[in-house]
């Protein structure tokens, strides 16, 4: 039951909103996500750590196909349903002193997205959880192009189509397993993963699976559609497509690839090692040379999930272990950046890293929330992005030690192209602006601080988010052997 | 042990500290800020001298504090927990102690600051990562606090943000270390695959038993290494140490020479069981050392910023020390360490009062006949010039001539070296030291006009420095003299020390053949500087091997040539060739040719996009209609 309320809770607020006036929206919305949050709260407090996947929802839906509508939450679940329902209020109070046209769609769709988001992150049958991660696109589809650049219209086309190509890849997979399932033909997760699948077929439907995540993550050279999507896309766009969707991709990994296609990783694990390895040189190399503050975020996150993907295809302990905790680091600093690539836009016009400069001058909070930020993101010790960073290379390097060094490159490049970023836009010669330009407003100031505390907390403390996940660790790495 | 649970606060008094100056901005007034942050390093000094008492009372004992669960490896539980043995105790002491003097220095110091609280928040940092890097009973708390001090060393080298100059200085410090903790992060990866702990009992135990020479040994204890030479200025990554004198001066004599850079070689002293095990490593360590004293100490030859002059020195003495832990003399490095501590923060604040009462000015050139009117800061200068110089009995004697005679019994060829990088130290300090002091005034009528004794707060701190620089070494004495070392007796048994027993005649011979050598040093600089006036001409004006020297050998230049350069081009490429023209053409190729294809199928369809979303959107929504009714 409380599976189906997270699922449908946000469509309720949707209802209200419609309802209300167009005025009301921002409030209606962020009342309805910190609702969804305290949901959250109460399925985390009412979890069991060693009782596998709980709150069960399990009913017929077509059922002449053998499709369910199943979920329910295990400790992995639960970890991506709370980045989520975290991160939605703060990407929704984030936007509180703009008003976008057309308000109330917006912010329905920004709903939309939490629902299918929930439901990705919770359906226990492959056909649902297809059905999801499509119905998670068409909302940032809209979002991206009614609210976006200049150049929406072919970017974000472009965007569409390419994840699109690439979860049809992962349905015909589907399908294909499904049909090898006995008769009648399930979708349900339990039975795809008792399925027996010869070794020619895992390699393939490996492919298939991996080429859809790769695309969505993304991993190089599957990333081409993100830098202009990411940079285009409204700031609230680009939140939930670098905080929480590209999640969905490294998710589907663990929960389908990991346990289904052992035979896949023998034949191919090593090649996607190789371009997450090395996509995180590649990635890094260019955000150094960035202009556009957005988008060397932009490439540093394609580094950054890089080094979380190669941590599942090590298929270790370790490996899990980091990918799972620093799908929430990179989660909370992605959006951190974002939003102080959006307060330097709002205020000045531009993001180019040589017109910005000495904001700290004036503004010194700002500076500290961007240091901290910055910090998590390079992974210094005592903040999140350590913890998984460290836990990750971990993995890569039982796996093999050179992708590790390959991968560890990112705590030279980083310091590198991110202390640049900072000196450009903070540091340097007082700026002629007005000294309150770039004042941050009471919701931009809560979100930073938000963001900034779980960096620190989830850095000295992050054993209750690894505790969650500890168990179904281990389920994964068994149901393949 | 209750002593010891208490110590467990040391690092917490300047954290405090920091939480409450960063906090409050600039709403706490420059003398609250000053003394609070003081204070707060002054307590922790208080506790770790009662930690030191406590050590000192019980030979072989460590005791370990857990403070709580850090991060779950894997399935082994590592802890966040410090360690207090014998040899943290006397970092800690360092630390807090020199850490305190520095302090009250920068009160004076920072006085007319407009951010004087926000220096002092630092500060309080750094000296809060400082206690995490020496108190960590495991690598990764330590590696917590090596990184921590990273930070706070850019922090404070970039401390003056308008300048960009400053900012690159402080950025190149990060990034070098950088480099250098990526390989200390695989060798702690390492060392975790290998012996599934990282707390250093459980590790050096495990290490011990696979023998001397192993392969992995080497590998891990040179990563180490290489992690050191980042930290601690070595080749080849010491090029930002000098850079970093872009910070205020009582940063670059807290942490660009008595505390922080010395960091690499406590940890080689605290993995000591992992370096005795991989000799190998031990001379390439040497070696690195040897050179790195070497190159630093020709460069300092013909420096004139005063600042500059000390950083080369420091990069020096650093490379000293490494080459008594390259001969395995690990209680001899530590030992430097703590002299070097005393008489190199001196300095460093005695620079920082001169280049106080000249309004700014840092070249040589431009000073002269300062004794008149700096009286303290000169003679704790000249005492500080003679520890480093190592004329006896100030604390730079012992624990140099300590050095040489490790080494003569391990190469003559090091020995050689380093006995000619003494006579270079010597020559370029007492050129300092003359130029700056005596002889006529050489700046300007108005800076002369000004010249003034720096106050209390800063004359302080450089008294007690002069006096623990004067009799600090007599802790560490050689045997001829017939007097326990102390120092070497209180870390016997922490470390798997090789003893170093050296005739009575070699010892009395060094001795004496230094202080001859010093003596000529003193009277030679003198003539030349002082009685003939000689100042250094211009830096473009240098030519030939001197011109090579003054510009540092060009090694800037060359790392710039041929690893950013070529570097930032195949940024470049990546970007405009790979990422722009081939992985995105080939996808948008794709894409126009499936879009062409489809032209033919297009007529049976609408071809809008928006049609077909509708479709979709109506479709799924139909569908969770569909089930939520099933649901109820």
């Amino acid at each position: 039951m409380l599976t189906s309320l997270l699922i449908y809770f946000p469509i309720i607020g949707i209802l209200f909103l419609t309802l209300l006036k167009e005025k009301n929206s921002k409030v209606v919305a962020l009342g309805s996500s910190l609702l969804q949050l305290l949901l959250t709260a109460y399925a985390i407090a009412s979890f069991q750590v060693n009782a596998g996947v709980q709150q069960m929802i399990d009913v017929w839906w077509i059922q002449s196909l053998g499709i369910s509508f199943k979920a329910g939450l295990d400790g992995i679940s639960l970890l991506m349903v709370l980045l989520t329902n975290f991160l939605m209020p703060l990407i929704i109070l984030s936007s509180f002193h703009k008003t976008y046209p057309n308000t109330k769609l917006f912010y329905a769709l920004i709903l939309l997205m939490q629902s299918a988001l929930v439901g990705v992150f919770t359906a226990r049958d492959g056909f649902l959880f297809y059905v999801f991660w499509e119905m998670a696109l068409i909302p940032i589809f809209l979002i991206c192009y009614l609210w976006g650049g200049v150049n929406r219209l072919k970017i974000t086309l472009k965007f569409f189509l390419y994840t699109l190509a690439g979860s049809l890849l992962m349905l015909l997979g589907f399908i294909y397993i499904y049909l090898k399932t006995p008769a009648p033909h399930s979708f349900d997760l339990d039975i795809l993963y008792q399925t027996v699948l010869s070794s020619y077929e895992q390699e393939w439907l490996f492919l298939a699976f991996m080429i859809a995540f790769a695309i969505k993550i993304p991993i190089v050279p599957f990333h081409s559609w993100q830098p202009d999507t990411y940079t285009d896309a409204p700031s609230e766009g680009t939140m939930l497509l670098s905080g929480i969707m590209l999640k969905m991709g490294i998710y589907g990994i663990a929960r389908f690839v990991i346990p289904m296609f052992p035979f896949g990783f023998d034949r191919y694990g090593e090649l996607f090692m190789i371009l997450c390895s090395a996509g995180v040189v590649y990635a890094s190399f260019i955000a150094w040379i960035q202009k556009d503050f957005k988008r060397l975020i932009a490439y540093s996150s394609i580094a950054h999930v890089g080094i979380i993907s190669a941590g599942l295809i090590s298929q270790t302990h370790l490996g899990l272990q980091g990918a799972f905790f620093q799908m929430i680091s990179h989660g909370v600093a992605v959006v951190g950046l974002f939003l102080i690539a959006d307060i330097l836009f709002n205020r000045k016009q531009t993001r180019m890293l040589d017109q910005l400069g000495g904001i700290a001058h004036h503004q010194k909070w700002f500076s500290v929330f961007f240091m901290i930020i910055l910090l998590g993101s390079i992974a210094m010790p005592l903040t999140n992005g350590f913890v998984g960073e460290f836990l990750l290379l971990n993995g890569i390097l039982q796996y093999n030690i050179w992708y590790a060094v390959l991968a560890g490159m990112s705590v030279i490049f980083g310091a590198v192209y991110m202390l640049q970023a900072y000196q450009k836009i903070m540091l340097g010669k007082e700026p002629e602006d007005d000294a309150s330009l770039f004042k941050l407003h009471t919701n931009e100031k809560i979100v930073l601080t938000i963001i900034s505390l779980v960096i620190l907390l989830t850095g000295l403390f992050p054993q209750s988010l690894q505790a969650l996940v500890e168990q179904d660790i281990f389920q994964l790495l068994s149901i393949k052997s | 042990m209750v002593v010891m649970t208490w110590a467990a606060l040391i690092p917490l008094f300047p954290l405090i500290g920091f939480a409450i100056l960063g906090g409050s901005g600039s709403k706490l007034s420059k003398g609250a800020a000053g003394f609070l942050a003081s204070a707060s390093v002054f307590i922790s000094f208080l506790f770790s001298i009662a930690v030191f008492a406590q050590v000192l009372g019980s030979p072989v004992a460590a005791f370990k504090v857990q403070i709580f669960d850090w991060i779950q490896i894997g399935s082994y539980n590592l802890g966040f927990s410090f360690l207090f043995d014998r040899l943290s105790a006397v970092m800690l002491l360092v630390v807090t102690g020199v850490g305190f003097l520095i302090h009250v220095y920068s009160i004076g110091y920072m006085h007319e600051d407009n951010d004087f609280n926000r220096f002092f928040a630092y500060l309080n940092l750094f000296i809060f990562f400082m206690l995490l890097l020496v108190l960590g009973s495991n690598f990764l708390v330590l590696f917590a606090g090596w990184e921590g001090v990273g930070l706070c060393s850019y922090l404070l080298i970039g401390f003056w943000f308008s300048n960009n100059e400053y900012n690159a200085a402080a950025r190149k410090a990060f990034v070098m270390n950088r480099i250098g903790d990526l390989a200390f992060l695989i060798a702690l990866l390492l060392l975790f695959y290998n012996f599934n702990s990282l707390e250093f009992d459980v590790v050096f135990s495990q290490a011990s038993s696979i023998g001397a020479g192993d392969q992995l040994l080497f590998i891990i204890s040179i990563l180490l290494f290489i992690g050191a030479t980042g930290k601690s200025a070595q080749i080849p990554l010491f090029t930002w140490l000098p850079d970093a004198m872009a910070g205020p001066t009582p940063v670059s004599a807290l942490i660009h020479a008595a505390t922080m850079v010395t960091a690499g070689i406590y940890m080689v002293i605290r993995a000591n069981v992992l370096f005795v095990l991989s000799p190998m490593t031990s001379e390439i360590i040497m070696w690195i050392g040897v050179a790195t004293a070497f190159m630093a100490a020709t460069i300092g030859l013909k420096q004139n910023d005063i600042k500059k002059v000390l950083a080369y020195s420091t990069v020096s003495q650093l490379g000293y020390m490494f080459v008594a832990l390259g001969v395995g003399a690990y209680s001899t490095a530590l030992f430097h360490v703590v002299m070097h501590a005393f008489f190199k923060a001196l300095l460093f604040l005695g620079a920082g009062s001169v280049i106080h009462a000249m309004g700014g000015e840092q070249n040589i050139r431009f000073m002269g006949g300062l004794k008149g009117k700096l009286r303290i800061t000169h003679i704790t200068f000249l005492i500080a010039t003679l520890a480093i110089s190592g004329i006896p009995p100030l604390a730079g004697f012992f624990s140099k001539d300590e050095i040489l005679a490790v080494t003569h019994s391990h190469s003559m060829v090091v020995f050689t070296l380093l006995a000619i990088c003494s006579v270079f130290t010597a020559v370029y300090m007492f050129r300092l030291y003359w130029l700056v002091f005596h002889g006529n005034f050489r700046g300007s009528a108005d800076q002369q006009s000004h010249l003034h004794e720096s106050p209390m707060s800063m004359t302080f701190p450089l008294i007690v420095l002069a006096v623990l620089s004067t009799i600090g070494g007599f802790i560490g004495m050689p045997s001829i003299f017939h007097t326990p070392h102390y120092f070497n007796e209180y870390l016997m048994p922490m470390l798997n020390m090789q003893a170093h027993e050296l005739s009575h005649s070699f010892e009395y011979m060094l001795i004496g053949v230094s202080i001859v050598a010093l003596v000529i040093i003193v009277w030679g600089t003198y003539n030349y500087y002082v009685k003939n006036n000689n100042v250094p001409i211009d830096e473009s004006e240098e030519k030939g091997l001197q011109k090579i020297i003054q510009g540092k050998y060009y090694i800037d230049e060359l790392y710039e040539s041929i690893i950013r350069t070529p570097l930032q081009k195949l940024s470049l490429f990546l970007h405009n060739i790979i990422d722009q023209g081939v992985i995105d053409r080939i996808i948008n190729g794709s894409g126009l040719f499936t879009l062409s294809f489809a032209g033919v199928l297009r007529i049976i369809q609408s071809g809008s996009l928006g049609f077909y979303l509708f479709a979709m959107v109506i479709g799924i929504i139909v569908l969770i209609a569909l089930s939520f009714f099933l649901l109820m």
